[in-house]
């Protein structure tokens, strides 16, 4: 990025995103491209930025105790030490989802979204529709999505900023006892990272 | 619309070897990087260019950059990309580089106008014209 600024008050696009903007808006006003289309053709590879990193960094967090009070102690060190690195000034929390709590993560800007961590956002992460409904009924938006979590565990919306982004812990599926890193990073999803999903079961 | 199918990413690799990849496809070190790519794969399949036209324009856009002093260490490869889809749609008629720039600075008005965490959304009260 050209120049990275963390103003508090409003949002903020690098001089690259302004172009590609600029570009995306001239072209959709002409009728050269189709917004849908365009974001049906990025969700095919939104899985190519960072695909496996996030997935690495939970299953160590899972594997390892020690890794793990360090990665909630200090995100940035304990994710760096895996070897990615975030956006300079980019503040890292992990927040662990328990029996007791689940956490989801909403930011409606892409810039605020720790893609070198968990990849491109899915399309529909950054509509306002999402947003608005996952702070008013989470509960209702994790159904949505196929994810029914029990009547006592409460949920924790998060909004990720400029400053700080998020990443959530999810919780070990069971029946996984022994299981490498390498496997385990397996059934840790992209969703799961932000909380609208959970790690997958072991087949 | 045009359709586009995941194979044509398979023709514009064939056509432009340094697109990086890794064994699935494309890869993208900025969300961006992707949005960029998307475009020129849709205008590609709209007819508004041949990839052999595109790789020579890339080429080019490259080999200038490096006259420039770019280190040309891959992590620029889409800003190039980008540069070259801007000359491209000034070059085909689609929009002048000034036009270009007012979008982007409307994008800018917009950015600065809206709150954060609220959507950023184009209005005709962005331009200045």
């Amino acid at each position: 990025m050209a120049h990275d600024h963390h103003d508090h008050d409003h949002s903020d696009l690098s001089e690259t995103e302004l172009r590609v903007r600029a570009l995306e808006t001239i072209l959709t006003e002409k009728g050269y491209v189709d917004p849908a289309a365009l974001d049906l053709l990025i969700e095919t590879y939104e899985k190519k930025v960072g695909p496996r990193n996030g997935a690495r960094v939970v299953a160590r967090a899972w594997s390892d105790p020690d890794y793990k009070a360090w990665l909630m102690k200090d995100a940035n060190a304990a994710i760096l030490s895996v070897g990615y690195a975030g956006r300079q000034g980019e503040h890292m929390v992990v927040v662990e989802n328990t029996p007791k709590q689940h956490n989801m993560v909403v930011c409606t800007l892409c810039s605020c979204y720790p893609w070198p961590v968990l990849g491109l956002p899915p399309v529909w992460y950054k509509s306002a529709p999402y947003r608005s409904r996952a702070v008013a009924d989470p509960r209702g938006v994790l159904k949505d999505f196929g994810v029914t979590l029990p009547a006592d565990t409460a949920i924790r919306v998060w909004d990720s900023t400029s400053e700080i982004r998020y990443l959530v812990l999810p919780m070990r599926p069971k029946g996984t006892d022994g299981w490498s890193e390498d496997k385990l990073a397996d059934l840790v999803t992209r969703d799961s990272m932000i909380g609208t999903g959970l790690a997958k079961e072991p087949e | 619309m045009t359709q586009i199918d995941p194979a044509a990413a398979r023709v514009a690799k064939e056509a432009i070897p340094t697109i990086p990849t890794d064994e699935d496809g494309p890869v993208f070190r900025e969300p961006w990087e992707a949005h960029a790519f998307a475009m020129a794969l849709t205008l590609h399949a709209r007819g508004l260019f041949t990839w052999k036209e595109w790789a020579e324009a890339l080429a080019a856009e490259i080999k200038a950059a490096q006259a420039a002093g770019d280190p040309d260490t891959g992590e620029t490869y889409y800003r190039h990309w980008l540069a070259t889809l801007e000359k491209m749609v000034a070059r085909k008629g689609v929009a002048t580089a000034a036009t270009l720039t007012r979008y982007r600075d409307a994008w800018d008005r917009a950015a600065d106008r809206t709150p954060h965490g609220k959507p950023i959304e184009l209005q005709p009260g962005d331009f200045r014209d």
